[in-house]
């Protein structure tokens, strides 16, 4: 029963329609520094847009997403209408404001720092503040996630929490708890230059307090689109989910051990010694279980509902799917993106590679592959899944929704592939202009040319998203029922306390980060002698 | 859209599906550890083996005062042949641009880059080589390196830096061993900025 349903809707559109706008600005980025259109003479503009980018694509959106989609997993998978509803719209507002005041001093070239900060770089205090904001908002959604699974838990003791909420959950405490390293960053060290109550910043330490933040915000992003796997896709294409039990431990899993290993960022840094970056090093291959586990659980989940349609053979059963489905089509285009991705991210997990690809083009397409790709292309899914039962109006144009799928998928492909390419040919990142007639550098321009025509089909699939969904608001009124989610195979009965709750796993993710942050952060903050003076940048103050 | 009921074993029959089932999922579980636990052997392997480790001590300077005193005075930056044969290069990168531009440095020979920072965070990437490190001010950065071939590598700065990130690249010469000892008998420190 979804009885929130304008507060729900209001979280996903202020995040698509910021997507959309930040989509726009990265297909500008892609064509202004590449070598089709003379230079823009300015770099000062595409470094706002590169910041305005990276804060929506990484702070707002992704953060909307989850709580809209939060609120409405607590409503319908618990059957209970949300509690403290008016909190939620306050954290809302937080978002806007925050937003808001975080990009005004974006656009006016203020706050060109890039969305991972960059201290000793100074931007105008506004921006910080604002970011701070978006999070404290978001922090609001934990809570009341946390307060709203306890007060059903009350009314249903011992029973098993469903899974889709038990997932939401523990994606709230792993944000809750990996935006604390950025939030140390912006309040101990950034905020204080900002206000120029302090004028230097060690800025080795504040790597080390980004990178907490940095990779787990990664498995935040995450978090909507498997739920989306587990909970949705099966009950879409008509199956079942192969194991209930499994799809728990692989939510839990995140949670331990998506934290600690953001050093991972920093194998290239020279304020980290080698033993803890082995210590990360490792538990980054650890993180590729959950996703082992969810790509096997989900592959045989998509098999029963083929089989259940009638689908025979060892592969034969794949014909049989529902392709017409947007639900299947999108779930089968995350797959693969998420295996080509995925297998970039085992690259990337280890040092000896990491040395040929860091902060080279590979990342940035390793990164648009993943989120952009494998995560962002389940949003699509859950909003077209959802909608109707938010506005009560049938989405109906499956072409248009078939159609915007591909063309988000092969503009991904088309974008990201060539950006893995002339990372590995050495091109480095984030810059606004490449001198194509240089000969180390003209190799590059081709590969350069295909992504940006990747970008633009991914601008197109962008448009036809919204029209698929405005469409959706001239359709007639109808009933939808009531927003369901797959059930297991075998739905649980019972299920272990460590399973239906989470002290064990929170324990063990804060447990961890102690261990496998605690010494180089208190290394680093106790060392003396290393701090620096900060770099104001946006012109004299 | 809906899910059809079904019975509670999808395959069909009254076999024992749900201990099957068990069973797969199991050995796809010990499957999944032995690819992580194989992943981490490599990587250790390749790592103490091969020696290719990131820098295992943490070296520390003042960013404020390396322009005045120590190894990163002007004077002291470029290239320097040490008694073992070996070479030292060192190097500053600041907003925007490297000190020296331009580095030479000799085939065939064990190379040390130590390079760090004075204002914000930097990197170095030569291209075409796995040669790549962070500069952060407060510390320094110092990872070996060996050429095989002569050539030219171009530089750039990896990291963001600020707005004219974009024009921060600078060149490395590889060139043959003998030639460079030719130029590095009456010069204590070795660039290629000049020529």
């Amino acid at each position: 029963m979804l009885t929130s349903k304008r507060l729900i809707l209001a979280h996903f559109w202020l995040a698509f329609i910021v997507f959309g706008v930040a989509l726009l600005l990265g297909a500008w980025q892609m064509l202004v520094r590449s070598p089709l259109v003379p230079w823009i003479s300015n770099p000062e503009w595409y470094y706002r847009s590169l910041t305005a980018h990276g804060t929506v694509m990484g702070y707002a959106f992704p953060t909307l997403i989850a709580m809209g989609f939060g609120y409405a997993i607590s409503e319908s998978a618990l059957g209970q209408p949300l509690v403290g509803r008016r909190w939620a719209w306050l954290g809302f507002g937080l978002i806007v404001v925050g937003a808001v005041m975080a990009l005004v001093p974006v656009a006016l070239g203020l706050a060109s720092v890039l969305y991972t900060f960059y201290p000793p770089m100074i931007g105008s205090p506004f921006y910080y503040i604002g970011v701070v904001l978006v999070v404290v908002g978001s922090w609001i959604w934990v809570a009341l996630m946390s307060i709203n699974l306890a007060i059903w838990k009350r009314a249903n003791p011992g029973k098993p929490v469903p899974l889709a909420m038990f997932a939401n959950v523990a994606g709230s405490y792993l944000w809750a708890w990996t935006a604390v390293g950025a939030a140390l960053e912006l309040l101990l060290q950034i905020i204080p230059v900002a206000l120029e109550l302090s004028s230097t910043i060690d800025a080795g330490l504040a790597r080390v307090f980004f990178s907490w933040t940095l990779h787990a915000i990664v498995y935040f992003w995450l978090f909507p689109t498997y739920i989306a796997y587990y909970t949705i896709v099966p009950r879409a294409i008509g199956g079942k989910v192969y194991s209930d039990t499994m799809a728990r431990i692989a939510f839990v899993l995140f949670l331990v051990v998506s934290m600690p290993i953001g050093i991972h960022h920093s194998f290239m840094d020279p304020e980290v010694g080698a033993g803890f970056k082995f210590l990360h090093s490792a538990f980054t291959a650890l993180v590729a279980l959950p996703t082992l586990i969810t790509v096997f659980t989900i592959c045989a989940s998509v098999e029963i509902a083929a089989r259940l349609r009638g689908g025979r053979g060892l592969f034969g059963w794949v014909t049989a799917l529902p392709w017409s489905n947007p639900i299947m089509l999108a779930v089968a285009f995350s797959f693969v993106m998420l295996g080509f991705g995925g297998a970039g991210g085992l690259i990337n997990m280890n040092y000896q590679f990491d040395a040929t690809i860091h902060n080279t083009q590979w990342i940035t397409g390793h990164f648009h592959l993943i989120f952009g790709g494998a995560i962002v292309i389940m949003y699509f899914a859950i909003a077209y899944d959802l909608w109707p039962h938010l506005t009560g109006r049938t989405l109906a144009s499956l072409r248009l929704m078939r159609l915007q799928l591909w063309l988000w998928f092969i503009g991904m492909i088309v974008t990201t592939f060539p950006w893995h390419w002339v990372g590995i040919l050495g091109m480095p990142r984030r810059m606004a202009y490449f001198d194509y007639t240089n000969p180390a550098l003209a190799v590059d321009a081709f590969s350069v040319i295909l992504s940006v025509i990747g970008g633009f089909i991914l601008v197109v699939s962008g448009i036809l998203f919204f029209v698929v969904l405005l469409r959706g608001q001239t359709a007639p009124q109808t009933d939808s029922g009531p927003y369901r989610f797959a059930t297991a195979v075998h739905p649980p009965v019972t299920v272990p306390a460590a399973l239906n709750g989470y002290a064990l796993w929170v324990g063990l993710m804060i447990g961890l980060t102690i261990t496998n942050y605690g010494y180089p952060i208190a290394q680093l903050a106790l060392r003396p002698g290393t701090a620096v003076p900060a770099v104001y940048v946006g012109g004299q103050r | 859209m809906t899910a059809t009921s079904s019975s509670s074993s999808p395959g069909g029959g009254d076999h024992d599906g749900a201990e099957l089932s068990a069973r797969i999922e199991r050995r796809w579980a010990t499957l999944s550890v032995a690819i992580v636990v194989l992943f981490t052997a490599v990587a250790a392997f390749a790592g103490i083996h091969q020696a290719v480790m990131p820098q295992a001590r943490v070296e520390t300077i003042n960013p404020t005062t390396l322009h005045l005193s120590g190894e990163f005075v002007e004077s002291n930056l470029g290239s320097a042949v040490e008694s073992d044969g070996s070479v030292t290069v060192r190097a500053i990168a600041q907003q925007y641009s490297f000190v020296p531009q331009c580095l030479v440095v000799p085939t065939d020979t064990p190379i040390t880059i130590r390079a760090t920072s004075p204002d914000v965070v930097h990197g170095l990437i030569i291209m075409g080589t796995n040669v790549n490190t962070m500069l952060v001010p407060g510390y320094i950065s110092s990872l070996p390196m060996r050429f095989d071939r002569p050539g030219e590598h171009l530089m750039p700065c990896q990291e963001y830096c600020g707005v004219g990130h974009e024009g921060m690249w600078a060149k490395v010469k590889v060139i043959d061993k003998a030639a460079f000892h030719k130029l590095a008998a009456d010069k204590r420190r070795l660039s290629c900025v000049d020529e």
